[in-house]
C-alpha cells in the first residue's frame, strides 16, 4: 500500500489510517490522558464554557466534556470491533456454506438474507434494542441481528466468482493440495472485499451506536456515549452550544476517517462501489 | 419477459411471507410477559396476577405459538394488522395518518438529492481529477460521514435558534420542511453522487462512448444522450432502493425535528412497549420495501432490453 502513496486517493487513506491510530490510542489510554474521571459530577461546575481548566467546557452537571470524549472513544471503537467482528465471522460461514455447497443451500440461505434484507437496517435494530432493553449487549445483539447478512452476500459472491476463474484449476494441475488451494487462493480473494466492507461499515456502525444510543435505546446514561452526550446537550443549545457540538465532530471525524480508508482501500484493491452503496 | 416478472413477483410473495413471521418473532423477544409489560404500563403499580391471566386469556396469549402465529396471518391476509394498546385504534389507520408527513419529506428529501447529485455527479465524471472533481467528491465523502441527528441539531442551532429563519420543529408548511429536508437529503445526496460518478466513469470507457467521439458527434451530446442516458439503470435502482431505505432513515429525523411521521410514532410506540403497533409498522415498512425492490426490478427489465428479451444471465 506504501507504494501507491503519491495518489491523491491514497493519501486520504492514509490520512484516515493516522487517524485511526490516533484513536485507537485515545481509546486504549483514555485513563492515562482523560484530565477528569467522566462522569464525576461536579454541581459547582455546570455548563462552563471551553477555558484553560476544562478545555472542551463542562456539561449540565459539571463533568468535563473532553473527558467524556475521550471515553466515549473507547465505547464506541470497543462496540463498533466486536460488532463487526461478529458479523464477519457470521457473514463468512454462511456465505461460504451458500456459495460453496450451491443449489439448494444457496437458494434458502439466500432468500432467507432477502428476508432479512427486506427489513430497513436500522428499524429492525431499533426494535430489537427497543424491545430487549437498553444495554451494550443488547445494542451489539440489535447491529449483528441485521449486519452480517452483506457479508454473507459479499462472501458468496466472491466464492462464485473464484469458482469460474480458472486459476483454482490450474492450481490443482500443477499439483497444489486443497490446503494450499484454500489457504493461498481462495482465501485473499474473500478477504479483500471483507475488509473494504468492514473498514466502510465501521463507520456506519458507529453512527447507529450513536444514533440509538441518541433515541435513548442503546448505551445508558451516564456512560460516556457520544451520542448520549448529544441527546443531553439538546436542551441546552442556546445557552451552551459545544454541549453537542464536541461528540458530533468526534463522530464525523472518526467516521470519515473509516471511509477514507475503506474508499482507498477499495480502489487499491479494484472493488466496484455497487459493493458497497447499498446501505 | 413474463417469465421473468412473474418469476419476481412469486419471490416477492414469498419475502412478504417470510417478513410476516419474522416480525411476529421479533415479539418473542421481548423478555418477561408480555401481558405483564403491557398492563404495567398502562398504570402505575404491578397489575395482579388475576389480571394478567384475564388479559392473556382475552388475546389469546395461552395459545400455542404456532396457534398465534397463523392467527396472524389470517388477520393479515385480510389487511387487519391490529390494534394499538396505546390509542385503541386500528394499527393500519394510525400508520395511514402518519404516513404522508413522512413521505412528504422522504419525497422532498429525494427530490434535492437526484437535483443536485445528477448534474454534479457528472461534472465530477467528466472532469476527472480536476479540482471541481476533488471538491465534489470530498464533499460526497463528508456527506456520508455526517450523522443525520448531528447535522439536525447543527441546522436547528445555526438557522433555528441564533439566526431564527426557520422554526425548529413541527410540521405544516414549507419553511417546517427545509431544515429536515436538508438533514435527511444530504446523506442521500452523497450516496447518489457517489454512484452517479462512478457509473459515468464506467460508461465513458465503454467503446460505444469512442465511437460516438469517432464519428465526431459533439462532446455535449456524447455526454447527454449517449453517456448519461445509459448511467440511469444503475441510478434509478439505487434511487428506488433509497426511496425505501430513506422511509426509515426518517426515524431519527423525525425525532430531531418533532416530525409527526410513521418514525416517530414508531420510536414512542418502542418506548411504550406498545406491540402491536411496532408489529404493524415494521411490517408495513418492509411492504414498502418489498414492493419498491419489486417496481425497481421491473423498471430495470422496462430499461434493460437483455432482461426484456429474456437474454438473463
Amino acid at each position: 500500500m506504501l507504494l501507491h502513496i503519491t495518489n491523491k486517493k491514497d493519501r486520504l487513506a492514509v490520512l484516515g489510517m493516522i487517524i485511526l491510530l490516533l484513536l485507537t490510542f485515545i481509546a486504549i489510554l483514555a485513563p492515562y490522558i482523560a484530565p477528569y474521571d467522566p462522569v464525576e459530577l461536579n454541581l459547582t461546575q455546570r455548563l462552563l464554557s471551553p477555558s484553560i481548566k476544562h478545555l472542551l467546557g463542562t456539561d449540565s452537571v459539571g463533568r468535563d466534556i473532553l473527558s467524556r470524549i475521550i471515553y466515549g472513544t473507547r465505547i464506541s471503537l470497543m462496540i463498533a470491533v466486536i460488532v463487526v467482528i461478529i458479523e464477519v465471522f457470521f457473514g463468512v460461514v454462511v456465505g461460504t456454506a451458500a456459495g460453496y455447497f450451491g443449489r439448494a443451500v444457496d437458494e434458502i440461505i439466500m432468500r432467507l438474507a432477502d428476508i432479512l434484507l427486506a427489513f430497513p437496517g436500522i428499524i429492525l435494530a431499533l426494535v430489537i434494542a427497543g424491545l430487549l432493553g437498553s444495554s451494550i449487549m443488547n445494542l451489539i445483539i440489535a447491529l449483528t441481528s441485521v449486519g452480517w447478512v452483506r457479508y454473507a452476500r459479499v462472501v458468496r459472491g466472491s466464492i462464485l466468482s473464484i469458482k469460474k476463474e480458472g486459476f483454482i484449476e490450474s492450481a490443482r494441475a500443477i499439483g497444489c493440495s486443497n490446503l494450499r488451494i484454500a489457504s493461498r487462493h481462495i482465501l485473499p480473494n474473500i478477504i479483500s472485499p471483507v475488509i473494504v466492507l468492514a473498514t466502510l461499515n465501521m463507520g456506519t456502525i458507529i453512527i447507529s451506536i450513536a444514533g440509538l444510543s441518541f433515541l435513548g435505546l442503546g448505551v445508558q446514561p451516564p456512560t460516556p456515549e457520544w451520542g448520549i452526550m448529544l441527546n443531553e446537550g439538546k436542551p441546552f443549545m442556546e445557552s451552551a452550544p459545544h454541549l453537542m457540538i464536541f461528540p458530533g465532530l468526534m463522530i464525523m471525524i472518526t467516521v470519515l476517517a473509516f471511509n477514507f480508508l475503506g474508499d482507498g482501500l477499495r480502489d487499491i484493491l479494484d472493488m466496484r462501489i455497487n459493493d458497497i452503496v447499498e446501505y | 419477459m413474463v417469465k421473468f416478472i412473474a418469476g419476481r413477483l412469486a419471490l416477492a410473495v414469498l419475502i412478504m411471507l417470510g417478513s410476516a413471521i419474522l416480525s411476529f418473532s421479533i415479539l418473542t423477544l421481548a423478555p418477561g410477559n408480555a401481558a405483564e409489560a403491557i398492563l404495567s404500563a398502562e398504570r402505575a403499580d404491578d397489575p395482579q396476577l388475576a389480571e394478567v391471566e384475564s388479559f392473556m386469556e382475552r388475546h389469546g396469549l395461552n395459545n400455542s405459538r404456532l396457534i398465534r402465529l397463523s392467527q396472524w396471518l389470517h388477520m393479515l391476509s385480510k389487511g387487519n394488522f391490529g390494534i394499538s394498546l396505546r390509542t385503541g385504534e386500528p394499527v393500519a389507520e394510525e400508520f395511514r395518518a402518519r404516513f404522508p408527513a413522512t413521505f412528504e419529506l422522504a419525497a422532498s428529501s429525494m427530490a434535492l438529492a437526484i437535483i443536485i447529485a445528477l448534474p454534479f455527479g457528472v461534472i465530477s465524471a467528466v472532469k476527472q481529477n480536476s479540482i471541481l472533481d476533488n471538491v465534489i467528491r470530498f464533499v460526497a465523502l463528508w456527506g456520508v460521514s455526517m450523522p443525520n441527528f448531528w447535522l439536525g441539531l447543527l441546522l436547528i442551532l445555526c438557522f433555528g435558534v441564533i439566526l431564527g429563519w426557520f422554526p425548529t420543529y413541527g410540521s405544516g408548511s414549507i419553511v417546517h420542511l427545509i431544515l429536515p429536508t436538508i438533514t435527511l437529503g444530504t446523506s442521500m445526496t452523497a450516496i447518489l453522487m457517489r454512484l452517479q460518478r462512478a457509473s459515468m466513469l464506467e460508461v465513458l470507457n465503454e467503446n460505444y462512448i469512442r465511437t460516438a467521439r469517432a464519428k465526431g458527434l459533439h462532446e455535449v451530446l456524447v455526454i447527454g444522450k449517449h453517456a448519461f442516458k445509459n448511467t440511469l439503470i444503475p441510478v434509478v435502482t439505487i434511487i428506488g432502493m433509497q426511496f425505501a431505505h430513506l422511509l426509515s432513515g426518517v426515524v431519527i429525523v423525525e425525532q430531531v425535528f418533532a416530525w409527526p411521521g410513521i418514525g416517530h410514532f414508531l420510536v414512542d410506540s418502542i418506548n411504550a412497549r406498545d406491540y402491536p403497533v411496532i408489529q404493524g409498522f415494521v411490517l408495513i415498512i418492509a411492504f414498502f420495501f418489498v414492493l419498491s425492490n419489486l417496481i425497481v426490478d421491473i423498471l430495470y427489465a422496462f430499461l434493460d432490453p437483455r432482461i426484456r428479451y429474456g437474454r438473463t444471465q
